[in-house]
């Protein structure tokens, strides 16, 4: 027993990674109907300003954590808003496959550019945050995991309270319905969308941070992997769907988690990936996402 | 005879140099090092056509995931070569060092190594450090009859590739007994648990020697567990082999993933003993793991404490060039490349047959590590050590024969 709550528990931690990538891709493709490849490269960038930033404020302090996390989110939210403004916008109205292609040119030249500036090499993230463990009986959790879950849980309801109780928010679920009828009602498009490219990738970059904090093994292609995840915990969620987005991280990390913990850890992605499969075969829209038909 | 332009420009395309200018953070160390080569290079080729340097090729992990040990590797290969140069060089003529990186990727070393045999024409390979990418070397070594050294490449398969394939450490099957017997024997431990990779030939060898050897009436394996090679996330295997109660856990596998493996098992409250081989040994294991690598055992080829007047004078010596003390990566580099030197001048000549038949007739080569001796399947017979981490350094536990 004491054993499937520690798993439940790692799953947890590692899925709520997944989620807070996820609500990215999800609040992009709600919004622009394309999956922002980029997004994973963004969360690179987060653990890497965390990295340089780490060095310059004291180790193992709660605010020289926080300090780190703000700025980590501020400089992704720029890095996002940057991208959108010069891959995407100049694109806007062209077919969705070419921004598709541009999105993954975006994310090589970011992971590559990364391995110019950043070196290849993997790098060590320094403790930002204070860090213990608590048992209670054979149960054992680090602080790092519940600062990971607490954080993902505490953005999740913000993000939540943006789009659904804020001017900005309602304009977002406006140009996610018809963009061009909320221009005709006086949105302003081009806003909208660069703020939900600043607040995805704000997100993307407290997930670098967090993941960072569990796993303080940093590199260029560290975004190649959990981004791949957390797109599938997007679908499986349903696409465009932000508490869907939610509910496929936390529920691919656990099942990642008991797969791993298990015989057949050798095929803990191809177990996941089928579990993803089954589900899109009942529910071709994602968990909680809406089946509609395109109009032609 | 005055030097062709085209030769010219062919020599000046295959020095490091150009390499050297990518922006990569190795790129300093290695543009400070080929400036030498450069020089060499120009020299040469401006002298007589007979003093033309002979070309070694090196392919080593500068870059990438286990960059700490290509770059150990390359310190001592170039201390080497430096070394024989200053000392007049081989048959008359001057060694040029040729080294390309990897980048730690599979698939990228047999891009590389194509590139030293057909376009830079080396004579020797040496490399590589790890056995899945010798593994992928091998035979294209092997079926151009270029000699190929690995410094580093325990895989017992390795040197099966061919007998054009070489190698100046021990093999897995021996490492493999030595973990097995120092968990049973001295540690006095009854159940260990396996967490090997799935994707590094070296890791599933050794997982597989030490079940063998570690299994006895009363000594058993509590528990396998897998992961993938640049997986981060530990805890779901961890947290299964604390459920099956083992005693101590035998961790094949390099030092990028070990170091979050002990940090992950500290953290979940496993304090019993972390059993690594030669693939934890980078100052990275400590620098990741922090207090989480105190107290862990690993075997591995070479240890700098030794008192024996070879290791001494090499530790000296390397220190003095490259500032910083040596490790087995650097020292193996330095064999590697000493014994390819050896061989050449016994062949006499730098035709690859010649070269390989000089190589397999080694006999008692005083080498750093200890003497070599190829047996018919170009493996040496060596020392393994035992080291543990201590106060945040590698420090020597003891010394087991095979």
């Amino acid at each position: 027993m004491s054993e499937f709550l520690q798993q439940l528990l790692n799953g947890l931690s590692l899925g709520a990674i997944y989620a807070l990538i996820a609500l990215g891709y999800t609040m992009v493709y709600g919004v622009l109907r394309f999956i922002n490849f980029a997004h994973s490269d963004v969360f690179m960038v987060g653990a890497f300003i965390g990295y340089y930033l780490g060095k310059l404020v004291p180790e193992n302090t709660v605010w020289g954590g926080l300090v780190v996390l703000l700025a980590a989110m501020i400089g992704c939210a720029v890095l996002g808003m940057v991208i959108e403004r010069l891959a995407y916008r100049p694109l806007r109205g062209a077919a969705t496959l070419n921004v598709l292609i541009t999105a993954i040119g975006v994310s090589l030249l970011l992971e590559y550019s990364g391995q110019v500036f950043f070196g290849a090499t993997p790098r060590t993230f320094p403790a930002v945050f204070p860090s213990s463990n608590y048992s209670f009986g054979s149960l054992v959790i680090s602080s790092n995991q519940i600062l990971v879950i607490v954080v993902a849980a505490l953005l999740m309801v913000a993000l939540q309270l943006i789009v659904y109780r804020t001017k900005i928010g309602t304009a977002m679920r406006a140009v996610s319905l018809n963009p061009k009828a909320a221009q005709l009602v006086g949105v302003n498009n081009d806003v909208v969308i660069s703020f939900t490219f600043g607040l995805g990738s704000a997100l993307a970059g407290a997930g670098g941070i967090l993941y960072a904090l569990n796993y303080p093994s940093i590199d260029p292609l560290m975004g190649v992997m959990p981004g791949l995840k957390a797109f599938v915990a997007a679908v499986l969620g349903g696409i465009g769907n932000i508490p869907g987005a939610a509910l496929g991280g936390l529920l691919l990390g656990t099942v990642e988690t008991f797969v791993n913990g298990s015989q057949w850890s050798t095929y803990k992605d191809a177990i996941a990936f089928a579990i993803l499969i089954i589900i899109l075969l009942f529910r071709p829209a994602g968990l909680l996402g809406k089946f509609t038909v395109e109009k032609v | 005879m005055p030097p062709r332009e085209t030769d010219w420009l062919k020599t000046c395309y295959a020095s490091p140099w150009l390499r050297a200018a990518l922006p990569l953070d190795t790129s300093m160390t290695l543009a400070l090092r080929s400036s030498f080569a450069l020089c060499a290079t120009l020299l040469a080729t401006t002298a007589t056509f007979a003093a033309e340097p002979i070309k070694l090729g090196e392919f080593a992990s500068m870059t990438g995931k286990e960059a700490v040990f290509g770059q150990n590797v390359n310190k001592g290969t170039r201390l080497a070569i430096e070394e024989t140069n200053a000392a007049g060089g081989v048959l008359g003529r001057k060694l040029e060092l040729i080294t390309e990186d990897d980048q730690s990727k599979p698939g990228e070393s047999a891009t590389v190594v194509k590139k030293l045999i057909s376009r830079d024409k080396v004579v020797v390979i040496l490399g590589e450090i790890t056995s899945g990418r010798t593994l992928e070397a091998a035979p294209i070594a092997q079926a151009a009859k270029i000699p190929l050294i690995s410094p580093g490449a325990t895989n017992v398969e390795v040197t099966a590739k061919g007998n054009y394939i070489f190698r100046v450490c021990f093999i897995d099957d021996f490492q493999g007994t030595v973990m097995a017997k120092f968990a049973r024997d001295t540690l006095k431990l009854k159940r260990v648990a396996i967490l090997s990779s799935v994707s590094s030939a070296q890791s599933v060898g050794l997982a597989k020697y030490f079940r063998e050897r570690f299994t006895s009436p009363t000594t058993a394996i509590a528990a396998e567990q897998k992961y993938g090679e640049g997986d981060k996330d530990f805890r779901a295997q961890l947290t299964a082999i604390k459920a099956a109660g083992a005693d101590g856990i035998f961790i094949p596998g390099y030092y990028a993933e070990a170091a979050l493996i002990c940090k992950q098992a500290r953290d979940l409250g496993l304090k019993l003993p972390l059993l690594g081989v030669d693939g934890w040994e980078s100052p990275d294991l400590i620098a990741i793991a922090g207090a989480a690598a105190e107290g862990c055992y690993l075997s591995t080829h070479f240890s700098p404490e030794s008192k024996s007047p070879v290791v001494v004078a090499f530790n000296q010596r390397y220190q003095k060039r490259w500032g910083i003390s040596s490790n087995a990566l650097s020292v193996l580099g330095y064999d590697a490349a000493m014994l390819a030197i050896d061989a050449i001048r016994r062949a006499g000549s730098t035709d690859g047959a010649k070269i390989r038949d000089a190589l397999a007739l080694t006999t008692n080569y005083p080498a750093v590590t200890g003497s070599i001796t190829f047996d018919t399947n170009r493996n040496p017979t060596k020392n393994a050590v035992v080291l543990t981490v201590k106060n945040g350094k590698f420090t020597f536990v003891q010394d087991v024969s095979p």
